[in-house]
C-alpha cells in the first residue's frame, strides 16, 4: 500500500463549547443538543449517532432551555428572553418571539405537544399555544417571587410543577393559580446555605414531584398534600438536572461533580407490588458539571461543561449485546472545521468567530527506501527533522455576534470563503514572496446571503455555494473578481437545504446531498440536473461487490461515523476515509477482507514472506495512530496531513472542576 | 473465634431444689450422655442432643445424696454416695436404687472422681484417696486423715498427667488456702500453700484448673471479681524437703465479674475461660467467654433468670442452672489463623495445578470436575447396589457414614467412604467432608489404635478440606509421624497455623524422615494413589541430581530428595512472620543449619538461570526462599553465630547479600535513567504541536 509522509498537526487549539441542554425526541429518535455559544445540533441516534444538522450560534443567544413539541418541532429559549423555533428543513431559525418576562430560564412543552410553558426571570410562568406556523401567547400564571428555574408538566396536562429559589410551586393549568407551595430545606449538611435553587423538577403521573437542588438533594414530594416524602443526598455540590423515562420507572440526575446517578423504581422485596425509588447506578463520565441529562428508552444521555456528549446505554434495556450497548462519548462536531490547500500546503481552521490560516512546514530529509515512484525518507514511525516549522499566516476575525457556519480555502490557496448566518464573505489572498496580503471581494450578489456548504473546484476556478434555502450557486472566480454563473434552484416544493457538497476533479460534475438523504448530481457544463436517489442503480460494481460480501464484522462494529472521504488524485482505486479514531485507505483493486482475516494490523509483518504478505493483504488499510483525528487528507501522492486535537489540551483550557476529596486528603 | 450457640434446656422439670443448686453434672461412658445429680435425692441420665432423660434414679425418703453420681468408664456402672458413707453401684438396667449393690464405708466421702482411661477414685473428707476397686474389696478399711482439723476441702479435680492419674484438691483453713497434689504413679502427696498476694481479705469463689506441660494451671475467681492464676508444678522439685513449698498466684484477668454474688469459673481451653456472674454489681448474671491471652471478652450471654452459680463444661457444652431449669449452651472455639488474613498467602502459582478453589461459592459449589476420578468407583458401586438394596434411604448418606465411622473397622470405613465420595456432590459437600474427617479424628482420639490413614488421605485429596474444617488432623498426623499425610496437608490446606507448620518443619528436619523413607515409598506404591506427590519427588530428584552432573562449582543438594520435597511443601505454605518467628526458635540449631544449607542451595539454583526460577512442576519461588532465609536468620541468628559449622554458610550468605545490594543499587541507578528516557520519549510524543512523520500502512 505504501508509505506516507504525514504532517501531524496539533496546533488547532479548538475548544468545543460546553453543552447546556439536550432534548430527546422519541418519535424520530433524534437528540437536540444546545451549547453555551448558542449552537444547536441534531444527532440521529438511529444513524450511528451522526450529527446530521446544525444551527450556528449567536453571541447574544444563550440557550437555557430546549424542547421538542408537536412531534418534530424544536424550540429553544434563552437569556435574551426570546423563544426561538428552528426550521429543521431549511436549517434556519423560523422565528423568534420575545416572551416579555426577562431572561427565560426554563421551558416545557405540554404532554400533548400543543402548549408551551416558559419560566421567566420575573417569576412569571407563561403559557403559549403552539399554532401550525407560530406560537401565540395565551396567559400568565400567578407571579412568583423569584425566577422560575425549572418546569414540568403532569402527564395528564392538568397541573405543572415549577421550581424556583427555595420552593416548588404546583400550578393548576385551568385556573393558573398555585395549588401548593413546597418549601425546600436550605440546610446543607448542617450548614445553612444562603439559597436553595431548584435546578430541576419532574412531575410523575402518580402525583409525585421529584426535585433536584443546589444543596445536592434529590427529593420526592407528594403534590396532593404538598409534603416531602423522601430525600436522597447524592452530592456535595449542586444537582443540576433531571430526566425521567417515559415509563416513569427510572430517572437520571446529573451533579456538578460530574456524576450521573440513575434511580430506578424497584420492588421492595421480590414479588411484592410495593415499589420504591432506589439509587441504583452512579456513572462518572464527566469531569465537570453535568448541566443536562436526557433519558431515552435505552440510554442515559448527559452533557455539560466538559463539552462531551455522553450516551450511556442501559444494559438491561439493550436486547442485543452489540456495539449499540457501548458507551458513546461525542466531543467533536462531525462537520468539517478544517480545509486544506493542497498546492500551497495551507490549512484553514474554523473557530466560532475567527479563522486561522497556517502553512505547513517542510523537511529536507532524504534517503530511505523508495516506495513506488516516490521517495520516502526514513522508516515507519520515524519523526523527520523539520527544515521549516509551520507558520501562522493569518487570523481573520468576523464582525458581529454571529458564529461562522462554514469556511473553505481554495486548492490554489488564493481564495478564502466563509459564511455566517446572515452574510457570505469571499477573500482574495496574494502572495508576494513571504508577504501575504488580503483583499476583500465586495459586492457579493444579493442571492448569496448565507451558506451551509462552500466548495471550490479542483482548479480553483469555480466556487460552489449551497445556501440554506436549498439552492446551489456557482461562481466563476477570476483574478480578483468573480462572476455569478448559475443558480440551481431547489426542487419544486422543497426547501430542504444541502448539507454535503462534492465536486468531481474536472469540475464538471457536482454532487450534493440534502437533509433527506437524497443525492443530487449536477452537470455544471450543461447546467442540467441529474438526480439519483440512494437506492438507485448508480452504485458501482465495487460497491455492489462489497454489499454482496458484506463488510468485515470489525468494520461494522465501529461506533464513530466516517467524517471525511477523499480520493487519491493519482490512483483512482484508492479511497481515503477517516473518523475520529482511525483512518483507512481502501484499495479497490485488492480483495475484500472476510471475517477470518485480521482487519486491523498495527505492526509490520516482519517475519512473513512476501507470498503470505500478498495473500493476507486486503482492501482495507487502517491506521489508528492518530486520535482524536479531526481532519485528514492527501496533500500529494505520498504526503498526508492529519489534524489531531488531544483531549488533554481541551481539558486544560476548561475551568477547573469541583475539587473532590480523595483518600481523606 | 469463640462463640456461644443458641441455648437449650434439658428438662422442663425444675431442678436444684436445695440451696446449693445441683450437686454435679458428670460425663458418661457414652458420648452425649450426662449424669445430673440433683441436690436432693435424684440422679438423672440425659442424652443432650435429644434433650431427653434416659433414666432417673432416686434414693429412699430420708436418705440424701451427698456426692454427685459418676460413671465408671471401665465398667459402665454408675456410682453415687448417699448419707456421706453409703456407696451405691448400679447400671442402666437397675430401676430401684435400694436394691442395687451397696457398700458402707468407714469415713465420709467428699467426692468420687471418674475420668476415661482409669479407675474411679474416692476422695474422703479427711483428704485420703482410695481407688474404687481397693475400697470395694475392703469397704470398712481404715481411712487415714491427711489434712489437719478445721481444714475443709473446697474444690478438687482429677487429671491424667502423661497417662498417670493425678488428683488436686484445695483446702481452706482460716482463710488460708492449701493445694494438695496426689500422684498415683509415685504415690506422692505434695502440699502447697497458696499465697494470695495483696488481696488477702477476699474469698475465693471458684476454682478451675487445666494442665500445662509441667504445671497445673489453677485459676481462681476471687470475690473482688478478678481471675488469678497459680502454677502448681506437677513434678515437685525435691519432695524430700520438709518445708512446705509456696505458690504465688498472679492476676490473669481484672474484674470480670462483680463480687458478692455466687460466681463460677471454668477453663475451656488453653486461652479461654468461661465466667458466670454479673459483670456489674447491679446487672443480671451473664455467661462470658474471656480470652486470657489477649485479655478480651469474646462473647457474653445474659441469663436474666439467675443461676445457681455453678458451671460445668464437658466437650462442647456448658451446663448451668438457669432459673431452676438445667440449660445447655453449646460452645465452639474455632482455631483462628491470621495467616490467611494478614500473612503470606499461598503462592499464586499453586492455583494452576490446584483446580479447587479454597473459597466456597455458596450458590454454585456443586459440580467440581472430579467425575473422571470417581467414574471407576461409581461403576463398582452401581454393581454392588444391585446386589444389596440401599439401606435406610431416608437417612442422608453422610449421616450413615458418620455412624459407620463411630463403630466399624478401618477397612469397612474405607470402602464406605469411597462409596460415599463417588456419589454426586451436594452443595454442602465441603462441610460434609469436614464432618467426616472430624468424625474419624474423634475416634482416633478415643481409640489410640484406630488410625484410618487411607480414608484420611482420600478425604484430603478431595481438595476441599482446610485446616479449620478438621482442626485435629495435622496434630494426629504429627503424633503418628505420618510424613506423607503432613506433606499432603501442607500442599492442600490454605490455613495452617504457624505453630503446626513449624512442628511439621521440625519433624521433616529430624531423623524421622530418613528412617521412614523406605517405608513411605512402599506405602505409596501399595496405596496406588497420589501421582502428584511422586512428581514432586521426581522433580526434586531431578533438581538434586542436576547440579552434580552439570555444574561443578555449586554444592550438591544437602538433603535427600524426599526431605527436599517435604521442605518444599513447607516453603509453599502460608504464614505470617510475627507468628512464625517464635516457633522457629524452638528448632534445634543443627536442623536450622541444615535447612539454611538447603535454602542456600535452592537460592544458588535459582541464580543459575535468567528467570530466577527452579525447574520442576511446583518449585518454590525465589521470594519464598529469600523470605525463609531471612526468617530463619532472624529467629536463630545468635545461636547460628555460635555454631562453627554454620560459619561458612553465614559467610557465603553475607557475601551474597552484599552482592545483591550492589546489584540493587546499580539497578536503581539504571531505573532512574530509564525513567528519564521514558519521560523524554513521552514529551516527544505528546507535547510537540507539529511534526512530520513516516507512516507505513500494512
Amino acid at each position: 500500500m505504501g508509505e506516507f509522509k504525514v504532517h501531524r498537526v496539533r496546533f488547532f487549539n479548538y475548544v468545543p463549547s460546553g453543552i447546556r441542554c439536550v432534548a430527546y425526541n422519541n418519535q424520530s429518535n433524534r437528540l437536540a443538543v444546545s451549547r453555551t455559544d448558542g449552537t444547536v445540533e441534531i444527532y440521529n441516534l438511529s444513524a450511528n449517532y451522526f450529527q446530521e444538522k446544525f444551527f450556528p450560534g449567536h453571541e447574544s443567544r444563550a440557550t437555557e432551555a430546549l424542547c421538542w413539541a408537536k412531534g418534530q418541532r424544536l424550540f429553544s429559549a434563552g437569556l435574551n428572553g426570546e423563544i426561538i423555533e428552528y426550521d429543521l428543513q431549511a436549517l434556519d431559525i423560523k422565528y423568534s418571539m420575545d416572551a416579555f418576562g426577562g431572561p427565560i430560564w426554563s421551558m416545557a412543552a405540554s404532554p400533548s405537544g400543543s402548549q408551551l410553558l416558559v419560566g421567566c426571570e420575573d417569576g412569571s410562568v407563561k403559557l403559549f399555544q403552539i399554532n401550525p406556523d407560530k406560537i401565540q401567547f395565551e396567559r400568565n400564571f400567578d407571579r412568583q417571587k423569584s425566577r422560575i428555574l425549572s418546569l414540568s408538566w403532569h402527564p395528564s396536562g392538568t397541573h405543572i410543577a415549577a421550581g424556583s429559589i427555595d420552593y416548588i410551586s404546583v400550578f393548576d393549568i385551568k385556573s393558573g393559580s398555585a395549588v401548593h407551595k413546597m418549601l425546600v430545606d436550605r440546610q446543607y449538611m448542617g450548614v445553612s446555605k444562603r439559597k436553595c435553587i431548584i435546578w430541576g423538577v419532574a412531575f410523575l403521573s402518580d402525583g409525585t414531584v421529584i426535585s433536584v437542588d443546589s444543596a445536592g438533594k434529590v427529593q420526592f414530594w407528594d403534590s396532593a398534600t404538598g409534603t416531602l416524602v423522601k430525600t436522597h443526598l447524592v452530592a456535595n455540590a449542586d444537582v443540576q438536572s433531571i430526566a425521567v423515562s417515559d415509563q416513569e420507572d427510572s430517572f437520571v440526575v446529573g451533579t456538578a461533580e460530574g456524576t450521573v446517578f440513575h434511580f430506578q423504581l424497584v420492588s421492595v422485596t421480590s414479588n411484592s407490588s410495593e415499589k420504591q425509588w432506589v439509587r441504583t447506578k452512579p456513572f462518572q463520565h464527566h469531569t465537570h458539571d453535568v448541566r443536562t441529562v436526557a433519558h431515552s428508552p435505552t440510554a442515559l444521555i448527559s452533557g455539560g461543561t466538559d463539552t462531551h456528549l455522553v450516551i450511556r446505554p442501559l444494559m438491561e434495556k439493550v436486547e442485543v449485546k452489540n456495539y449499540d450497548a457501548a458507551l458513546r462519548k461525542i466531543t467533536f462536531p462531525h462537520r468539517r472545521l478544517i480545509s486544506c490547500s493542497k498546492k500551497r500546503q495551507l490549512l484553514l481552521f474554523q473557530f466560532s468567530h475567527h479563522l486561522d490560516l497556517w502553512r505547513l512546514g517542510s523537511t529536507v530529509a532524504t534517503g530511505g527506501k523508495t516506495s513506488g515512484k516516490f521517495l520516502v525518507p526514513g522508516k515507519h514511525g520515524d519523526t523527520l527533522p523539520l527544515s521549516k516549522d509551520a507558520d501562522h499566516l493569518l487570523q481573520l476575525k468576523t464582525k458581529g455576534p454571529e458564529n461562522i457556519i462554514c469556511s473553505c480555502v481554495s486548492p490554489c490557496g488564493s481564495w478564502i470563503a466563509y459564511s455566517t448566518a446572515s452574510r457570505f464573505f469571499l477573500r482574495r489572498l496574494n502572495y508576494e514572496h513571504d508577504n501575504l496580503s488580503l483583499h476583500r471581494v465586495s459586492k457579493m450578489p444579493a442571492c448569496l446571503r448565507s451558506a451551509v456548504q462552500i466548495m471550490f473546484s479542483e482548479d480553483s476556478t469555480k466556487l460552489f455555494v449551497a445556501s440554506n434555502q436549498g439552492s446551489l450557486h456557482i461562481l466563476r472566480l477570476l483574478e480578483g473578481s468573480f462572476k455569478h454563473l448559475h443558480t440551481f434552484q431547489a426542487q419544486s416544493g422543497t426547501v430542504e437545504s444541502m448539507c454535503l457538497l462534492a465536486v468531481s476533479p474536472d469540475g464538471n460534475w457536482l454532487a450534493a446531498s440534502g437533509t433527506s438523504a437524497g443525492v443530487h448530481v449536477y452537470s455544471v457544463k450543461r447546467l442540467k440536473i441529474f438526480e439519483y436517489s440512494i437506492p438507485d442503480k448508480q452504485y458501482t460494481e465495487w460497491s455492489r461487490a462489497i454489499q454482496k460480501q458484506g463488510f468485515h464484522h470489525h468494520w461494522l462494529q465501529r461506533d464513530t461515523p466516517i467524517t471525511h472521504i477523499g480520493f487519491h488524485p493519482k490512483r483512482p482505486a484508492h479511497i481515503l476515509l477517516h473518523d475520529a479514531y482511525m483512518f483507512c485507505i481502501i484499495d479497490k483493486s485488492l480483495p475484500l477482507p472476510n471475517d477470518k482475516t485480521l482487519l486491523y494490523n498495527p505492526l509490520p509483518p516482519t517475519n512473513e514472506s512476501d507470498v503470505i504478505r500478498r495473500r493476507t493483504a486486503h482492501a482495507f488499510k487502517i491506521s489508528k495512530k492518530y486520535k482524536p483525528l479531526l481532519f485528514m487528507d492527501l496533500l500529494d501522492e505520498g504526503t498526508l496531513v492529519a489534524v489531531e486535537r488531544p483531549l488533554d489540551d481541551i481539558i486544560a483550557q476548561l475551568p477547573p472542576p469541583i475539587k473532590k476529596k480523595k483518600f481523606g486528603t | 473465634m469463640a462463640a456461644l450457640e443458641e441455648e437449650f434446656t434439658l428438662s422442663a422439670v425444675p431442678l436444684g431444689a436445695g440451696p446449693d443448686g445441683l450437686l454435679g453434672v458428670e460425663q458418661c461412658d457414652k458420648t452425649d450422655q450426662f449424669l445430673i445429680t440433683d441436690g436432693g435425692r435424684t440422679v438423672i441420665l440425659y442424652k443432650v442432643s435429644d434433650q431427653k432423660p434416659l433414666g432417673s434414679w432416686s434414693v429412699k425418703q430420708g436418705q440424701v445424696i451427698t456426692c454427685p453420681a459418676v460413671c465408671n468408664f471401665q465398667t459402665g456402672e454408675y456410682i453415687v454416695v448417699h448419707d456421706s458413707k453409703v456407696l451405691r453401684l448400679w447400671t442402666n438396667e437397675d430401676v430401684n436404687l435400694d436394691k442395687v449393690f451397696k457398700a458402707t464405708l468407714s469415713a465420709e466421702v467428699y467426692r468420687i472422681h471418674s475420668i476415661p482411661g482409669t479407675e474411679p477414685l474416692v476422695l474422703f473428707k479427711e483428704g485420703a484417696v482410695r481407688g474404687l476397686e481397693a475400697l470395694l474389696a475392703e469397704p470398712q478399711q481404715k481411712i487415714e486423715t491427711v489434712i489437719s482439723d478445721e481444714e475443709v476441702i473446697k474444690w478438687t479435680k482429677f487429671f491424667m498427667v502423661f497417662r498417670h492419674p493425678a488428683l488436686i484438691f484445695i483446702t481452706e483453713k482460716h482463710g488460708n488456702y492449701f493445694a494438695y497434689v496426689q500422684k498415683f504413679n509415685s504415690s506422692v502427696l505434695s502440699k502447697y500453700t497458696l499465697l494470695l498476694g495483696q488481696e488477702e481479705n477476699f474469698v475465693i469463689q471458684s476454682f478451675t484448673a487445666s494442665l500445662d506441660r509441667k504445671f497445673i494451671s489453677l485459676l481462681s475467681l476471687s470475690s473482688d471479681g478478678c481471675i488469678y492464676e497459680t502454677l502448681i508444678p506437677i513434678h515437685p522439685s525435691d519432695p524430700e524437703k520438709n518445708q512446705q513449698p509456696r505458690v504465688v498466684r498472679s492476676l490473669l484477668l481484672k474484674t470480670v465479674v462483680s463480687g458478692n454474688a455466687r460466681n463460677a469459673l471454668s477453663v475451656l481451653d488453653q486461652d479461654h475461660v468461661a465466667v458466670l456472674g454479673p459483670p456489674l454489681p447491679a446487672s443480671k448474671e451473664c455467661l462470658s467467654i474471656w480470652n486470657t491471652k489477649f485479655q478480651t471478652l469474646q462473647v457474653s450471654k445474659e441469663l436474666p433468670q439467675g443461676t445457681s452459680g455453678q458451671l460445668w463444661y464437658y466437650g462442647e457444652h456448658l451446663f448451668m442452672l438457669h432459673g431452676k431449669i438445667l440449660t445447655v449452651i453449646p460452645y465452639k472455639c474455632e482455631m483462628s489463623s491470621l495467616a490467611g488474613a494478614l500473612g503470606k498467602l499461598k503462592h499464586g502459582q499453586d492455583s494452576g495445578t490446584q483446580t479447587m478453589p479454597h473459597f466456597v461459592n455458596w450458590e454454585t459449589s456443586q459440580g467440581y470436575g472430579l467425575e473422571s476420578k470417581n467414574s471407576e468407583p461409581s461403576k463398582r458401586i452401581l454393581r454392588r447396589r444391585t446386589i444389596e438394596p440401599s439401606v435406610q434411604p431416608e437417612v442422608p448418606a453422610s449421616q450413615q457414614l458418620l455412624s459407620i465411622i463411630k463403630k466399624d473397622s478401618e477397612k469397612h470405613i474405607e470402602i464406605e467412604l469411597r462409596k460415599f465420595l463417588a456419589t454426586k456432590r451436594t452443595p454442602d459437600f465441603h462441610t460434609v467432608i469436614g464432618d467426616i474427617a472430624i468424625g474419624l479424628l474423634e475416634r482416633c482420639k478415643t481409640e489410640p489404635s484406630f488410625y484410618p490413614r487411607n480414608s484420611l488421605m482420600q478425604l484430603i485429596q478431595m481438595h476441599v478440606l482446610s485446616y479449620s474444617l478438621c482442626p485435629g488432623l495435622m496434630e494426629v498426623a504429627l503424633e503418628k509421624t505420618d510424613i506423607q499425610m503432613l506433606q499432603l496437608c501442607l500442599q492442600q490446606f490454605p490455613d495452617i497455623p504457624e505453630a503446626v507448620t513449624c512442628a511439621c518443619l521440625k519433624m521433616f528436619l529430624s531423623d524421622a524422615v530418613q528412617d521412614e523413607k523406605m517405608e513411605e515409598q512402599m506405602g505409596i506404591l501399595q496405596n496406588g494413589f497420589n501421582p502428584e506427590e511422586d512428581n514432586c519427588d521426581n522433580c526434586d530428584k531431578e533438581l538434586s541430581k542436576k547440579p552434580q552432573k552439570t555444574v561443578e562449582e555449586t554444592t550438591s543438594c544437602p538433603v535427600i530428595p524426599k526431605r527436599a520435597a517435604l521442605l518444599n511443601a513447607v516453603l509453599h505454605s502460608a504464614y505470617s512472620e510475627s507468628f512464625l518467628l517464635p516457633h522457629l526458635k524452638d528448632i534445634p540449631a543443627q536442623h536450622i543449619t541444615l535447612f539454611l544449607q538447603y535454602l542456600y542451595f535452592l537460592y544458588l539454583k535459582c541464580n543459575e538461570n535468567a528467570t530466577m526460577t527452579l525447574p520442576g512442576i511446583h518449585p518454590p519461588t525465589l521470594n519464598q526462599i529469600m523470605d525463609w532465609i531471612c526468617l530463619l536468620l532472624d529467629a536463630n541468628f545468635t545461636v547460628l553465630v555460635m555454631i562453627p559449622e554454620a560459619k561458612s554458610l553465614l559467610l557465603s550468605l553475607y557475601k551474597f547479600v552484599k552482592s545483591q545490594i550492589c546489584i540493587c543499587s546499580e539497578l536503581n541507578k539504571i531505573e532512574v535513567s530509564f525513567r528519564e528516557l521514558k519521560k523524554l520519549n513521552q514529551e516527544k510524543n505528546n507535547r510537540e504541536l507539529y511534526s512530520i512523520e513516516v507512516l507505513e500502512l500494512f
